[in-house]
């Protein structure tokens, strides 16, 4: 018994150490996130929600790890666009693409959750493609929609690996619900179109963060991005916290 | 003198009919350093083949077609349709479209021709060993000891024509009897004996007999063998330089190959009409008033060569494999193969200074199925490393159903070779190696997919934004296309679309009134869009009516206007309610989504 002991406390350091080990994000996302960072092992769901703009958040969250110096994926994102990637503050070095993975994607995000360092499953792996042919075909268990979750075997067991290996699983447009933080898009806005004239420079994007644990408990925000003239960077920030959200008026800021 | 000429079963008649091989040296010499004396060790004996009309075949046209090549605007090449149709070597591309309407004008394509003609030389290569390649089409042959083994001269002359006549019937049918065969003294009288030669009857040249052979030919024919492009300089020198036809060099031309022309030409003015004649005026006469190109050129017309052949050295072969009896049955056992095969290939390329960067792996299993994939690796790949991405290959195969039997060959063929000169990584940031968990990882999940299966953008210029970014797979050179630098105009400014559709997505943009919106040809739309659906079709499953809001343009953009790749198209930014924003674009009187702003 003496001898489990140091190996008992040294398992338990070694998980403490893995879970105080995080991922820095860019500084307008940091307060929607426990710890205002990306915690290594944990599973972050991008939900279908209200608004379009998944594609932007779930860029937004890996342009933190990947300025410094993280190795990041994107698994069956066919139509990402890399442009975007790399004005968010993307390095596209150290993103690499696999546009469409096809019935093994499973198998795919687990070999790159081994040695990546954030992976983002896209809305058309795996699930999405073999309902996109014929529902309940091409290898892949029934209840795989588009939108709809994976199996929860695939699931649980790309949540351990991304755990085991300190990863962070990043999962876009399709709902996941072991992810530890979740977030949603609930209005967009946009600025700089006229009736015929003008060119989109900015956008507003409400979102709303929920989960398990630390990430408990619902917060909104409101990101603002905007690109003037040809500057190659976005900026990103957040224009108001934690004020409840009116939907109503986002019709009307449209410009 | 006769011109000796050979046919399938003449040849030893001919040999008969001449004088038995005398030393071939002209009766006159009196020796002198500038005098071919007998003490010159007569030249190789030498096989050349030509192919005609060698830069048709490469393009891959039948005889029955009507084709010219050209270069620099001149024709170079013909069928042998378009040689009954009227146009001639040497004519001016439109002459020749003037003379054959239905004329197919291709533009000479070097490169093309050179790689066609390499089975045929490896087909060669099999029956006797030194070939010399002396341009695409042509080659040549020390005939010495093949000759004896093929049962003489005429006997190898057949084999080696149906050798490469095959060769060739396998890539481009139709074209049997395109090769000439000539068998001579020296490469020189052996090249203008296939030049002559017509197809099925090569032409034998007795052995000592090229000065006879030569001495009833013009003087012409020292500027080279017309149709081949091979000029008489390559076969002087051989030097490897790029020929330029004879017929095309221009008059005031510099270089030795139009000195050569010139020569000629100023030999008929002075009344000597052949190499008969050219051969007789005493040596030391030619270096005096012809300077030392004109002395090649009287040795030449003596039969005696200016240089030895230069065969080519084989390619050599790097490829290590291993049969596997009984077959392994077991990953592990394939793999514990894979990795004796990839020291033993390790210490093969160290040991020639080399390093592999690019390697294919092949499988053969026991139901005969035979599996391939290239592997790329950026720096050099080491013993360790090629094991690696056997075992990954394997189990890549195994996990997507590719190897469903017992292995029994495992093949590993490095495709790219370089000097190992090393690789010098950079100190700080920028091209620091690849961590090793990143590139395990990466070239397991090229097992599964293949290596196009994982891509990594390159930003590059362009208008469109799918044209803004190059994939490239894992493990390439990351290269642009396109520079980024010049201004393109036509870009748009301002946020990136989140989802570059390609293709796009098929799209309806109507007015208020429902009726479709076009733009016209000054760049107008007919009226505001109100409303956007996506149209279900392709990877698309359609949606709902959505109201635009607010839209900008249109954007006309006009791409390539001056060849059939060109597209003309007005672009649109539409914000939908919901807050959607999209790209829409109106191309070929349809609608089209380009981009999402997601």
């Amino acid at each position: 018994m003496a001898n489990s002991l140091p190996a008992l406390v040294e398992r338990g350091l070694s998980t403490a150490l893995v879970q105080a080990r995080t991922f820095p994000l860019v500084p307008a996302l940091a307060p929607l996130f426990p710890g205002g960072a990306l915690r290594q092992g944990s599973t972050v769901s991008i939900g279908p929600g209200v608004a379009p703009g998944v594609t932007t958040l779930a860029l937004s969250l890996l342009s933190g790890p990947c300025a410094r110096g993280s190795w990041c994926a994107a698994v069956g994102f066919p139509d990402l666009g890399l442009a975007a990637a790399a004005q968010m503050g993307v390095d596209l070095e150290r993103l690499v693409v696999v546009p469409s993975p096809g019935p093994k994607w499973a198998v795919v995000t687990a070999a790159l959750l081994e040695g990546l360092d954030v992976v983002v499953l896209g809305p058309s792996s795996g699930a999405r493609q073999a309902s996109a042919s014929h529902p309940g075909e091409s290898g892949r268990p029934a209840g795989a929609h588009p939108g709809e979750s994976a199996h929860p075997s695939d699931a649980r067991r790309l949540e351990a690996r991304a755990r085991e290996r300190g990863a962070v699983l990043v999962v876009v447009g399709r709902g996941w619900p072991g992810a530890d933080v979740r977030l949603a898009v609930l209005a967009a806005r946009w600025r700089g179109l006229q009736d015929g004239h003008g060119y989109l420079w900015g956008r507003e994007v409400d979102v709303m963060v929920g989960g398990r644990g630390a990430a408990s408990g619902e917060r909104r925000a409101t990101l603002w991005l905007s690109a003037e003239g040809s500057s190659a960077q976005v900026q990103l920030a957040v224009t108001s916290r934690g004020r409840p959200l009116e939907v109503g008026s986002a019709a009307g800021a449209v410009g | 003198m006769r011109r000796v000429r050979s046919g399938e079963g003449s040849g030893a008649l001919i040999k008969e009919a001449l004088p038995a091989a005398s030393p071939a040296e002209p009766s006159s010499a009196e020796p002198s350093p500038a005098e071919p004396s007998s003490a010159e060790p007569s030249p190789t004996r030498a096989l050349v083949a030509l192919c005609a009309d060698w830069a048709v075949i490469a393009a891959g046209r039948p005889p029955s077609a009507r084709v010219a090549v050209v270069e620099a605007n001149r024709v170079v090449c013909l069928s042998p349709a378009a040689r009954s149709g009227g146009v001639q070597l040497g004519l001016r591309r439109r002459e020749a479209q003037a003379r054959c309407p239905d004329l197919e004008v291709l533009q000479r394509d070097p490169g093309a021709e050179a790689r066609c003609w390499e089975p045929a030389v490896a087909a060669v290569e099999v029956l006797a060993p030194g070939v010399e390649v002396l341009g695409p089409g042509a080659l040549a042959l020390p005939a010495r000891g093949p000759s004896r083994y093929f049962g003489g001269d005429l006997g190898l002359a057949t084999t080696v024509a149906a050798a490469i006549e095959a060769a060739v019937a396998s890539r481009v049918p139709g074209w049997g009897g395109c090769c000439r065969v000539g068998v001579a003294d020296g490469l020189f009288a052996a090249t203008t004996a296939a030049g002559h030669a017509v197809a099925g009857s090569p032409i034998v040249v007795p052995q000592g007999r090229s000065r006879d052979f030569l001495a009833p030919l013009p003087v012409s024919t020292l500027t080279g063998v017309a149709g081949y492009g091979i000029t008489t300089l390559r076969l002087a020198s051989g030097k490897p330089r790029k020929d330029t036809s004879p017929k095309r060099a221009p008059r005031k031309d510099t270089s030795p190959s139009g000195d050569l022309v010139e020569l000629a030409e100023l030999l008929v003015r002075l009344g000597t009409k052949t190499l008969g004649d050219f051969a007789a005026l005493p040596a030391p006469a030619v270096l005096g008033r012809f300077g030392a190109s004109g002395l090649r050129a009287h040795r030449l017309a003596h039969g005696l060569d200016g240089r030895p052949l230069q065969p080519r050295q084989p390619p050599p072969d790097w490829t290590v494999d291993v049969q596997l009896d009984p077959p392994a049955e077991q990953l592990h056992a394939a793999a514990f193969a894979g990795k004796a095969l990839a020291e033993q290939l390790h210490a093969q390329l160290t040991g020639q200074g080399l390093v592999c960067t690019r390697l294919a792996i092949e499988v053969e299993t026991e139901h005969g199925k035979q599996l391939r994939r290239s592997w790329r690796h950026e720096g050099a790949l080491g013993a360790g490393a090629i094991a690696e991405r056997v075992r990954w290959q394997l189990e890549g195969w195994a996990q997507g159903g590719g190897v469903t039997a017992g292995v029994t060959k495992l093949a590993l063929v490095p495709e790219e070779v370089h000097p190992d000169d090393g690789r010098q990584l950079g100190l700080w940031g920028k091209d620091a190696a690849t961590p090793s968990r990143v590139a395990r990882a990466l070239a397991r999940v090229q097992g599964l997919l293949g290596p196009g299966g994982v891509m990594t953008g390159v930003l590059q210029g362009g208008r469109d934004h799918s044209d803004q970014v190059h994939l490239v797979p894992w493990g390439e050179p990351r290269q642009p296309l396109r520079p980024n630098e010049p201004p393109w105009p036509g870009r748009l400014p301002g946020l990136a679309p989140g989802l570059v559709h390609r293709p796009p997505l098929p799209a309806q943009v109507t007015d208020e009134a429902g009726q479709t919106v076009s733009v016209s040809s000054r760049g107008v739309a007919s009226a505001p869009p109100a409303w956007l659906v996506l149209v279900p079709g392709g990877s698309s499953p359609g949606g709902p009516p959505l109201a635009i809001e607010a839209w900008a343009g249109p954007w006309p953009l006009e791409e390539r206007w001056w060849d059939q790749n060109g597209r003309r198209r007005a672009r649109f930014q539409v914000v939908t309610a919901g807050g959607g924003a999209y790209l829409v674009v109106r191309e070929k009187r349809g609608w089209w989504v380009e981009a999402t702003y997601d």
